[in-house]
């Protein structure tokens, strides 16, 4: 039988009363009870996919040639945190930007109402460029060829003009060299953008301002031209003002985009979702009353087929929702609708294991053990096949979610993540809950009539 | 008990059915969804108008989209698939829809690059493989106790194979009477079973392993059909139980969005559970026996 049966009681006494904390506080918090002062907090509220609340999703992908090497991982974490931003201003709440492998970033807006909004703001690179156009004046709005993030990054002198077709000019610098940007007023009152350099950008503004003299240099956003000045004479102090057509709100809205910074790299969207909030409603009810459905009906079979060893599978099935719903408040789990399988399935697991062992009881107690033997055999003979069959699912679970990372497939992720976690936290609800139940079980009873208690 | 004995009956069941669906496949073509293939997934329901689809693809004509299907659903809205769709097109698709037919709210919109679609598919095929190889290993060291542990890792993954062909065969059929498609949902039912049927086989196997050590006499087909039916109540109990209990729910009461993830789910944990047994530990003794040397022979002589 169990051995220490009152340390092992208390043990999961103890991880019963942490989960349902944790799966009733909505924030979890540890104050030093000396100074009060708050020792840790995290809030807790569990996160519903887009799938049951509805949503937008957008995959992007850096948009740079197929055979250009990937954008570094620098490039990708500030592109990620800049559309963080930007969307945050936008008042979406809640809203998710995750990398997904080297090239992709994901973006979940739970809830959104207004896609529109979201995708343009996305959409809007904010690739600011100083080009050089030499002696030709652009019209503004005019969308400009530039060699920047055609994969040729180093700066060497562009084709001299009017040799190709199609010209391409040469970027000078780009938005990342900005230090800071404010909106300011141009010598004809109109609302302009001031703006300061980084050092590095200063010194090759100052450059290229002095050996261009009477040239023109280009402001584009997004390649489309927003003001294209003459130059009138070296700008060494790397201060500068971007004048245009605008008006005060659009000098604003440009001003926020370039503060928040323009995305190192260029990126587009290749894949939208949008979940009505509707059918993700109606798909959180309908699961949630299946797995109820779906639970009771398992546990009244469990009760009645295996008598007292299946009522103590059915409460550390109960445990094991606990446990399980603790866990996932605590790392943060999304719940999705194939998370919500992944946990059905992981039940399913939980509840194997449980059956394993008790058919093994019932044939050991049918080949004429005692059933203090017959219950150590149950568990150490059941051991190997739980055990090899619960890895072989957890390298299958840990492959599944390699691949929902690397594509940005929120929902194989979501699915084989809850899995994995379900399957290990099975292992322990069948191994270490079921068996002390058990133990505990049989020492109060201490059952005769084995036909009626287990039922073999 | 004798399950091997008939073990070419369920052989031939299960080819029967594979083979029928991969006719239709064959016949069809897969049944991708925008989620493998790329393009477009709009479904809407229009407030007080139903129109016929071809208003819809008439629509669609004007805005320049191409390759448009319509299909309606039981609820009543509409499932328009096309090409792609830029941010633009879809702002002046989705306009050109309200003007021309009516008042719309957008259930959902799925629209997937083709070139992402592609990836999508070579790689959720490599997923398969690595994880299958994987499992073969593990099982081969998990087993390197017994002989020929190779073996047995092989015919689990020929059980799993069988289940990923059933799975094919069956989503044939759902999609020539259901709809069905194979989308991202799909791929993960597909790796779940995958997953099970192994961890299934395993629990068999397990048994084999147990009693090979027990029972060094006997001879391995009585052995295998031994621990076949030492296994079967757990695997009943387990499987059909269990598992398609929490799955039947999940058919019955769960929204639309997850009833054919479900139904395959259920379709291949039922064929994880079948094909452990009938698949594979059969093809263990097949195996041992060496009996592809029978196959071709005169009748007579394969009753030595």
């Amino acid at each position: 039988m169990a051995r220490n049966l009152t340390n092992r009681i208390i043990i999961i006494v103890l991880i019963l009363a942490l989960g349902l904390w944790i799966d009733l506080s909505d924030k979890i918090q540890l104050v030093n009870p000396i100074n009060d002062a708050v020792l840790f907090e995290q809030s807790i509220t569990p996160r519903l996919g887009l799938d049951l609340q509805g949503g937008l999703q957008v995959l992007l992908e850096a948009d740079l040639p197929a055979d250009a090497a990937n954008p570094g991982a620098d490039e990708m974490e500030t592109a990620r945190s800049i559309i963080e931003n930007r969307t945050n201003a936008l008042g979406v709440s809640e809203n998710l930007i995750q990398l997904a492998g080297e090239r992709r970033i994901v973006g979940e807006f739970p809830g959104a109402e207004d896609t529109d909004a979201i995708l343009d703001i996305i959409q809007q690179t904010g690739l600011l460029e100083f080009v050089d156009t030499g002696d030709f004046r652009p019209e503004e709005g005019t969308i400009l060829q530039t060699d920047f993030a055609t994969g040729s990054t180093d700066a060497t002198t562009p084709p001299t003009d009017g040799t190709e077709p199609a010209t391409v000019y040469h970027t000078i610098m780009t938005g990342k060299e900005l230090r800071s940007v404010n909106v300011g007023l141009s010598p004809t009152n109109q609302p302009a953008i001031d703006f300061v350099l980084s050092p590095e950008g200063a010194t090759i503004f100052a450059q290229h301002t002095a050996a261009n003299v009477g040239k023109i240099l280009a402001i584009t956003l997004d390649k489309r031209v927003v003001s294209a000045p003459g130059i009138e004479g070296d700008i060494p102090s790397g201060q500068g003002q971007i004048t245009g057509s605008f008006t005060a709100e659009s000098a604003n809205e440009l001003a926020v985009q370039l503060r928040y910074g323009s995305l190192p790299i260029p990126l587009k969207v290749v894949e939208t979702r949008i979940i009505g909030p509707t059918l993700g409603e109606d798909s959180l009810q309908k699961s949630l009353v299946a797995g109820m459905a779906g639970i009771t009906i398992v546990m009244l079979f469990m009760g009645i087929y295996y008598r007292l060893p299946g009522i103590t599978a059915d409460i550390s099935i109960l445990l094991f929702a606990v446990i399980l719903f603790a866990i996932f408040k605590l790392i943060g789990v999304t719940l999705t609708l194939p998370g919500i399988a992944g946990i059905m399935l992981s039940t399913g697991s939980a509840l194997d294991a449980n059956i394993l062992v008790f058919e093994r009881l019932k044939e050991e107690l049918r080949s004429g053990r005692m059933l203090r033997q017959a219950f150590d055999q149950a568990w150490s003979r059941a051991w190997p096949s739980i055990r090899d069959s619960n890895i072989a699912a957890l390298i299958t679970a840990g492959i599944l979610f390699w691949f929902g990372s690397t594509f940005g497939a929120t929902i194989v992720k979501g699915f084989s993540l809850t899995l994995a976690i379900g399957v290990l936290i099975s292992l322990f609800s069948s191994l270490y809950i079921t068996r002390t139940l058990l133990a505990l079980a049989l020492e109060v009873f201490k059952p005769k009539n084995l036909e009626r208690w287990i039922g073999i | 008990m004798n399950i091997l004995g008939k073990r070419y009956l369920f052989f031939g069941l299960s080819l029967l059915i594979i083979i029928s669906g991969l006719i239709i496949l064959v016949v069809r073509g897969l049944p991708l969804s925008v989620d493998f293939r790329g393009g477009s997934l709009l479904e809407v329901s229009f407030t007080n108008q139903s129109p016929v689809p071809g208003d819809i693809i008439a629509v669609y004509h004007e805005t320049n989209i191409k390759d448009v299907q319509v299909r309606t659903s039981e609820t009543g809205s509409y499932i328009i698939r096309s090409q792609f769709l830029e941010n633009e097109t879809r702002d002046t698709l989705l306009k050109a829809l309200t003007e021309k037919i009516g008042a719309l709210t957008v259930i959902r919109f799925d629209n997937v690059g083709p070139s992402i679609g592609k990836q999508v598919t070579s790689r959720g095929t490599m997923a398969v493989m690595v994880s299958s190889l994987l499992v073969v290993l593990f099982i081969a060291w998990s087993f390197r106790g017994v002989q020929n542990a190779l073996r047995y890792g092989i015919c689990a993954i020929l059980a799993m194979i069988h289940d990923v062909a059933i799975i094919f065969s069956i989503t044939a059929f759902g999609s020539l009477l259901l709809g069905w498609e194979i989308d991202s949902l799909f791929l993960t039912a597909l790796l779940t079973v995958i997953g099970f049927s192994m961890q299934d086989t395993i629990v068999v196997f397990d048994r084999i392993r147990e009693n090979s050590s027990t029972y060094r006499r006997l001879d391995f087909e009585t052995l295998v059909n031994h621990s076949i039916v030492q296994t079967l109540q757990r695997s009943i109990n387990t499987q059909l139980m269990t598992v398609e209990f929490l799955l039947l729910a999940l058919i019955l009461f769960g929204g639309v969005t997850l009833q054919e993830f479900a139904s395959i789910l259920l379709i291949g944990l039922l064929s994880g559970t079948y094909s452990s047994i009938f698949i594979a530990a059969p093809i263990l003794v097949l195996w041992e026996n060496r009996e592809w040397k029978n196959w071709f022979r005169r009748p007579e002589q394969t009753g030595a």
